[in-house]
């Protein structure tokens, strides 16, 4: 192979591996600190012990993703310099002041607070404590924002020129910070994060569940079954609501996205040439050499209706943007068409992985309706599970009753695929650039690494994150298989302590690594 | 000042508030490997650390973050260059960063023990590689007219950066020592401090020697134009070494408080002084001072540095004051009765 593919290749594969690996847990991380610091609200406010065992369950998953998180989040503030120096001195001046803001607004407010949230149950008055956990939340929400910032001056570099050096130059923070791109990226971001961490508490109240049924009636714990009920109708509740603002904001996202990157929605659709009206396209098999679809199976109109709300209006086709991008920048036209197989089947993924859990939640929603827990005549002992029923008088048979457990177990997953493949269209779709328009991803690769180090470094990645997924999923099964807690709540705030109180200094800590 | 004096500045404050956060918890991470004598003991050391380790990593990436808005130049030679000692870095940070969090999720003997072998190594070959990768940031390196670094792996390991690389291992030893020896109680507590005397007069010898040589190659006649002369960096070099031994003496009169505050300063000079020697460049060429980057031709323009002076100017307080919070949260000592079974 060609010495300067196999660089930019193995550059690529390190990025997309370390990228999607990290992006595991983000998602979860950012629902599960707001889900938590939500139930442990509940808990302040209601004193209700339910809240609090919820709490202490789920921050306890959430811990074992945010530490993942934070380590291989590292990993991804050095990889520009290491494997994309020439990209990072092209668009440093731009690019580092999101990442130089996330570190100071977010990152330091979550690892900070974090560390306050799990050693300060007994250190601190119970409304601070609480402030502790929304400031983490607050964190990843910030975390999220300056790095869609960034990675949208990518998508649609905005607010810059170019200097004599021949390098971006920032002109206008704000238009990094606050141009559509970004809002609409967040947006979509932030709601597909949440029916990650949905279906994650649906799949795992599902296990519960499941379990807890084949305990007899009177062996039950009443409290840990209204902890397993409140948290799946809580699961269930957030994975619809993400799912909405996905939906939502994906056709903002789309529109967008057909302005300025009209190529990357015409390779989500395998639409070779104009169209107006322009169809949806359910399946297609293409080819490049042909520029056209052998097979496909359309929806006429949709894709016009998605793109600009009416059903004639065209849309551009991929053969006429790259001839126009190869005119503008120069060189063959099908070098300026990205990989429309992986766009294409990325793009229909997301949408299909993302709104499976979503239809399951709304199914859940409607099985497990509140009523009947509520409801005089309905209302059962604290230790009975969720029936499952279709009508007031209805419910499911066993087996589908099962069944149905399972089924939300197994969902669990599927939005992370679902947002994995999402980022993987966004990045595919936009190449062969890296910054849309101003510089190819060929040339971004750091000019010195060799390919021996890029292999070293591709292979130790892949032998550490390998050996880090078993040790992260088994700990998560470890502490799901435990199920809930019975540590019963603090009985008393701990007192305030100041700097002449007198204080024990080997009294036993609550909680301690 | 200018501006790119002033990031200059912010970059240098950075490193020095990471290493002296950091470096503490580096050592305590090392004396679990040396120190403790069974489960308990350990877990008294690590939990010295436990509620702030992670705060003080932040650093690290703001550091990281600010070199590469305000200096994308350097950010983007450096970390190509040091490619594989980067590597090993970040993968002994990933390791010790879950380290932190699985090694209590489980009670199996070997699964702890192991999770206390890699905090210990990884601890250990972080610290050794900074000082390695900043001696060879002042001594510079093979730097070529198009600001890229063309020397290999092999470059970066000679006598000024091994002694450089022993030099912050036991300096970090040495301030984790001091640290725990402030946190602990009880037996541990003695045989922190029987070790920070230790740790710490090896230290003097390797960071004197280090610390003279750096003045001698970068501070006397080899100051590159613009740069600020010999002087700050020896006054640089006068405190830190007054500070060690003053360290040491405080350690052996049992002022815990006054030792690890020394210990601090000691760090706060040494890397000071590394930055004196440094300016105006941030990243010397060997091969031709000329293609030398410095804080000018590596910088971003003016507006991006002004957005940053900003954010910087309003956050940096508020960052300070929470994370000085939490050491006052956190400041009572715990001894082996402390920790919960």
């Amino acid at each position: 192979m060609d010495l300067a593919l196999a660089h930019e290749t193995l550059a690529r594969w390190q990025f997309g591996f370390t990228t999607v690996y990290h992006y595991l847990f983000v998602p979860l991380t950012i629902s599960l600190a707001a889900l938590t610091a939500g139930l442990q609200t509940a808990w302040v406010r209601t004193e209700k012990e339910k809240y609090f065992r919820a709490t202490k369950f789920w921050g306890k998953l959430f811990l074992i993703n945010i530490a993942m998180g934070v380590a291989t989040g590292l990993v991804q503030e050095f990889q520009f310099g290491m494997n994309w120096s020439a990209y990072s001195k092209f668009v440093g001046d731009v690019f580092g002041a999101p990442l130089a803001m996330e570190a100071l607004l977010a990152f330091f407010f979550e690892s900070t607070f974090i560390g306050l949230w799990i050693f300060g149950w007994d250190r601190l008055p119970r409304k601070v404590h609480l402030g502790c956990i929304w400031m983490v939340s607050i964190g990843t929400f910030l975390s999220s924002y300056f790095i869609l910032a960034a990675n949208s001056f990518m998508q649609h570099p905005n607010g810059y020129r170019i200097a004599a050096n021949g390098r971006a130059q920032l002109t206008s923070i704000s238009k990094v910070l606050f141009q559509d791109t970004t809002l609409a990226a967040v947006f979509h971001t932030l709601a597909a994060c949440f029916i990650v961490g949905g279906a994650f508490m649906v799949g795992i109240s599902a296990y519960l569940v499941l379990r807890a049924r084949r305990q007899p009636l009177e062996e039950r714990d009443g409290t840990k079954i209204a902890t397993i009920r409140t948290s799946l109708r809580l699961g269930l509740w957030t994975a619809l609501a993400g799912g909405i603002g996905a939906l939502l904001s994906g056709d903002t996202i789309g529109r967008v996205m057909v302005q300025q990157q009209p190529m990357k929605m015409a390779a989500a659709e395998g639409l070779w040439h104009t169209a107006a009206p322009a169809p949806f396209s359910l399946f297609a098999i293409g080819s490049l050499h042909q520029g056209r679809n052998v097979f496909e199976f359309n929806i006429p109109g949709l894709l016009s209706f998605l793109s600009y709300h009416d059903f004639h209006s065209p849309v551009r086709g991929i053969v006429d943007v790259a001839r126009q991008e190869s005119t503008q920048f120069g060189g063959e036209w099908q070098h300026y068409v990205p990989d429309i197989f992986e766009s294409f089947w990325a793009y229909r993924g997301m949408i299909t992985f993302g709104m499976i859990s979503v239809a399951i939640a709304v199914a859940g929603l409607w099985l497990t309706r509140q009523k009947r827990w509520i409801d005089p005549r309905f209302r059962r002992p604290e230790t009975e599970l969720p029936l499952l029923m279709l009508t007031r008088e209805r419910e499911l048979s066993p087996f589908l009753t099962t069944w149905a457990w399972r089924i939300a177990l197994l969902t669990l997953g599927f939005p992370l695929i679902g947002n994995a493949l999402g980022w993987l269209f966004t990045e595919m779709g936009r190449q062969p650039w890296v910054v849309y328009g101003l510089m190819t991803t060929a040339d971004a690769v750091s000019p010195n690494v060799s390919v021996t180090e890029q292999i070293i470094s591709l292979g130790v990645f892949a032998v550490l994150y390998g050996a880090l997924a078993v040790v992260e999923v088994r700990l998560l099964i470890k502490y799901v298989r435990k199920g809930i807690g019975d540590e019963p709540p603090p009985s008393h705030e701990p007192l305030p302590r100041g700097p002449l109180s007198p204080e024990s200094d080997d009294e036993p800590l609550t909680f301690a690594y | 000042m200018h501006l790119t004096d002033f990031w200059f500045l912010v970059i240098a404050i950075l490193w020095i508030g990471y290493f002296f956060l950091e470096g503490f918890d580096f050592g305590v991470g090392i004396l679990v490997g040396v120190v403790a004598r069974d489960d308990r003991e350990r877990r008294v050391l690590i939990n010295t650390i436990g509620p702030v380790w992670d705060g003080n990593e932040v650093w690290l990436l703001t550091a990281g973050g600010a070199t590469f808005a305000a200096f994308p130049v350097w950010y983007a030679t450096l970390f190509s260059g040091f490619y594989l000692a980067l590597l090993v870095i970040l993968v002994c940070l990933i390791v010790r960063g879950v380290a932190f969090e699985f090694r209590g999720k489980r009670s199996g003997r070997r699964w702890q023990r192991n999770w206390e072998h890699a905090l210990f190594v990884t601890s250990l070959l972080v610290a050794f590689l900074w000082g390695v990768a900043f001696a060879n940031i002042v001594r510079g390196v093979k730097i070529d007219a198009d600001e890229v670094y063309v020397g290999g792996f092999w470059d970066l390991i000679n006598g000024y950066a091994l002694l450089g690389g022993f030099t912050t291992l036991f300096l970090f030893t040495f301030h984790g020592a001091a640290f725990a020896a402030l946190k602990t109680l009880g037996p541990i507590r003695a045989r922190v401090r029987r070790a920070a005397l230790l740790t710490g007069g090896v230290t003097a010898v390797l960071a004197s020697a280090f610390l003279i040589w750096t003045q001698v190659d970068q501070g006397l006649g080899a100051t590159p134009p613009g740069g600020l002369g010999g002087g700050w960096s020896l006054a640089a070099l006068i405190i830190a070494v007054v500070a060690l031994v003053s360290a040491l003496a405080f350690a052996r009169l049992q002022r815990d408080g006054w030792s690890f505050a020394l210990s601090g300063v000691t760090v706060v000079a040494a890397v000071a002084m590394l930055f004196l020697s440094l300016y105006p460049d941030v990243l010397p060429s060997s091969l031709d001072p000329s293609w030398s980057l410095t804080v000018s031709n590596a910088s971003s323009a003016n507006y991006t540095l002004t957005v940053m002076t900003i954010v910087a100017c309003v956050m940096t307080p508020v960052v300070l004051a929470y994370q000085a919070w939490t050491y006052w949260v956190f400041r009572r000592r715990i001894g082996v009765s402390a920790i919960p079974q």
